[in-house]
């Protein structure tokens, strides 16, 4: 069992009581909803007669189903203009803060809670979406709940939960040019399988941590799900103070000192034990893809489709699967493979850093022929720092089209969608068979930068050819 | 729809009713409730598109659509009913076309949790008693049953036959603590001490009361 570490010290401090059956009723000190989980569960509390009992650390947005092409209410499609008017009602009778569309503040649930400075250290956060886990890389425990757990934080204010185990990533070295935080985790997930963190709490530590910024941090947490872990965090250092500094809810200059001393205080001891480690060196990494059906099936750019007898036993069923479902076959090299759209954003990498990567590849060039390219960015405040830097006109230079924020391709809840096969370049972290709105259309799931690469080239191509100082 | 009954409510100890058959292994909550009326507000309407797919294929024969089965409140089903996704839209939308009960085999585990959460007691009964339930309740000899949780018996007013419930979900049926929600208000006191323990909702400082207004 682990001690000592953040996530014990977290965990501890939420603690409300043991319940009957084993588990922890654990208090959350940050509860986000969106408009896809939250009908139901409010429904459960109006079927219960029930309030929401903590309306003030609840915040609403609407992310998933909102086009990003027209925004005018009320929207085309009816049952998305239900659900976000659903939750308006919802939100207005329970008097619960919600940042609509064209608030300045609207955006996808894990983009803007950061952003807004709400996601602090030491703190519990659910929201009914499995990438909550995002919000771990400032030193909280951040974990997606289903509806009827929504429900329960709705009237609680806490959850019936289990702990955790805790395994330490101990990651050395620096990740060359052209090698982003999107491969490191994708080859995280490779390596340790996207089964592997079940049961886990992921701690991502060691040298190469401090060089790490907040939004690099945020898309290695974002993914710890994928491999299976529920939560993911970093300890909290001067990186992590320096980004939260002056934010709307940050804490304000009278409180901050006592803040930094209390979030130092947080960090896993030096004599934390941890139920388990690994250790993972990031200059050895190349930029990374995926070819198959799950984040865990990626390869180096400069590698060969891996042989499925050449895979574990477990692993070898699902790879033929996946070779069926991408039309790929073993052995070749998946630079070269010819791409029919191209999609920067999602929660994941839908950040400004994201989008500065992708447009230093974009800058001056032109998308290739025939291809689909579109940049939705992660939040209003995205596209605002964005557009006031002149990103947006690089990428409509280039030929990209810049959209207005939301979940747009990441997962097809809205008109952005692939059609029949297509295959698509994806800053997003599924690549799950039919994830992208067509029953049989293709994702490869890439850092931002290589998706621009795919984008001028028509083609997954290795980013670091189409650097400045190629070398 | 059997919109008389109303749903669930604190101790559970006995259901009466008339009993419905689903035959068959491995019904997953896919086909329990299609994946498309997931995108929705409320639970409200999943009752009318419970077996959705099932029953369009079986024009009218589905025995969620049979005149004689109107009303109907136990459901008797056979191995792994229930696997699959962890929507509890599936639950939700048996409980909203009326049942009340399930028995059965052997269930998902996940959707026997989320049953439990809604105050529906999954039974277990051995293979035998099982085809024997059904069969009868085809041949529509008896329309009342009754599912006792304290004696642990189905029975009509001719026979009884045994079925079992784990004792965690029994107790917590027959207490009324079956619903999450309300054990997890039940512990307000300790919340509240919780609540004010915390230093990121009192400004950092030990002294200070909790800010009244975060977000
Ligand atoms: S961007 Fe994708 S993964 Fe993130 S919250 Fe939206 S749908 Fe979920």
């Amino acid at each position: 069992m682990s001690s000592g570490t953040l996530y014990d010290k977290i965990w501890d401090l939420h603690r409300v009581a043991d319940l009957p059956g084993g588990a922890t009723q654990l208090f959350i000190g940050l509860h986000l909803i969106h408009e896809v989980t939250s009908p139901q569960a409010f429904a459960g509390l109006q079927d219960k007669g029930l309030k929401v009992r903590c309306p003030n650390l609840t915040l609403a947005t609407v992310d998933h189903i909102v086009p990003t092409t027209d925004q005018t209410r009320p929207f085309v499609d009816p049952l998305a203009e239900e659900m976000l008017s659903t939750l308006e009602k919802n939100c207005a009778m329970h008097g619960i803060k919600l940042h609509g569309l064209g608030s300045g503040k609207q955006g996808i649930v894990h983009v803007i809670a950061p952003e807004l400075g709400l996601t602090q250290p030491g703190m519990t956060v659910a929201c009914g979406d499995s990438h909550t886990s995002t919000h771990g890389a400032f030193g909280a425990i951040a974990f997606g709940i289903g509806t009827s757990q929504v429900r329960d934080v709705l009237a609680s204010q806490s959850l019936s939960i289990s702990k955790l185990k805790v395994r330490r990533i101990c990651i050395t070295g620096q990740l060359r040019e052209g090698v982003f935080a999107k491969d490191l985790i994708l080859h995280i997930i490779r390596k340790l399988g996207v089964k592997g963190g079940v049961g886990y709490a992921y701690e991502f530590a060691g040298p190469a941590v401090d060089n790490l910024s907040m939004e690099e941090r945020m898309t290695i947490c974002n993914m710890a799900i994928e491999g299976g872990a529920r939560c993911g965090y970093f300890n909290p250092d001067e990186v992590t103070f320096q980004y939260l500094k002056g934010r709307l809810h940050s804490p304000n200059s009278e409180e901050w000192p006592r803040a930094i001393k209390w979030w130092g205080s947080l960090s896993s001891d030096r004599s934390s034990l941890f139920d388990d480690e690994v250790q993972f060196d990031a200059a050895k990494i190349s930029p990374t893809v995926t070819w198959g059906i799950t984040p865990g099936q990626s390869i180096s750019i400069d590698e060969n489709l891996p042989e499925p007898e050449s895979l574990e036993p477990s692993e070898s069923l699902i790879a033929k699967d996946a070779y069926k479902y991408m039309n790929l076959k073993p052995g070749k090299k998946i630079s070269g493979l010819p791409i029919d759209v191209c999609f920067i954003g999602s929660c994941t990498n839908g950040r400004l850093s994201d989008l500065q990567d992708a447009a230093k590849v974009a800058a001056g060039r032109k998308v290739a022929k025939g291809i689909k390219a579109f940049v939705v960015p992660g939040s209003e405040q995205v596209a605002k720092s964005a557009e006031a830097q002149g990103l947006d006109n690089i990428f409509r230079q280039a030929g990209f089209e810049w959209r207005a924020p939301g979940c747009s391709m990441c997962l097809a809840m809205n008109p952005d969608r692939l059609e029949g096969q297509q295959i698509s370049a994806s800053s997003s972290n599924r690549n799950f068979k039919g994830r992208q709105g067509s029953a049989k259309g293709r994702t490869l799931l890439m850092s931002p930068a290589m998706v621009a690469a795919a984008a001028i080239t028509g083609e997954v191509t290795d980013v670091r050819d189409l650097l400045p100082n190629n070398y | 729809m059997n919109q008389a009954l109303s749903f669930p409510k604190g101790i559970i100890s006995k259901i009466r009713g008339q009993c419905i058959v689903i035959q068959g292994n491995d019904i997953d909550t896919d086909r329990i409730i299609p994946a498309r009326f997931l995108k929705c507000v409320s639970f409200e309407s999943l009752g009318e598109n419970v077996f959705a797919d099932d029953r369009t294929e079986l024009k009218g024969s589905h025995s969620f659509d049979l005149e004689e089965n109107k009303g109907a409140s136990i459901l008797i089903v056979n191995q792994n009913f229930g696997c699959g996704s962890s929507r509890e839209h599936a639950p939700q939308a048996l409980m909203r076309w009326g049942i009340r009960a399930v028995i059965g085999q052997s269930f998902g585990e996940i959707f026997h949790g989320n049953c439990l959460a809604i105050g529906i007691p999954c039974a277990t009964a051995a293979a035998e008693v099982i085809s024997e339930l059904q069969k009868i309740v085809i041949m529509n000899q008896n329309k009342a049953w009754t599912l006792d949780l304290n004696k642990l018996l189905i029975s009509n007013d001719i026979k009884d036959w045994k079925v079992n419930i784990k004792a965690g979900p029994l107790e917590m049926l027959k207490t009324g603590h079956w619903d999450a929600t309300r054990r997890l208000m039940h512990n307000d006191k300790e919340l509240t001490r919780t609540m004010e323990s915390l230093p990121y909702l009192k400004g950092f400082n030990d002294g200070v009361k909790m800010k009244s207004n975060r977000i």
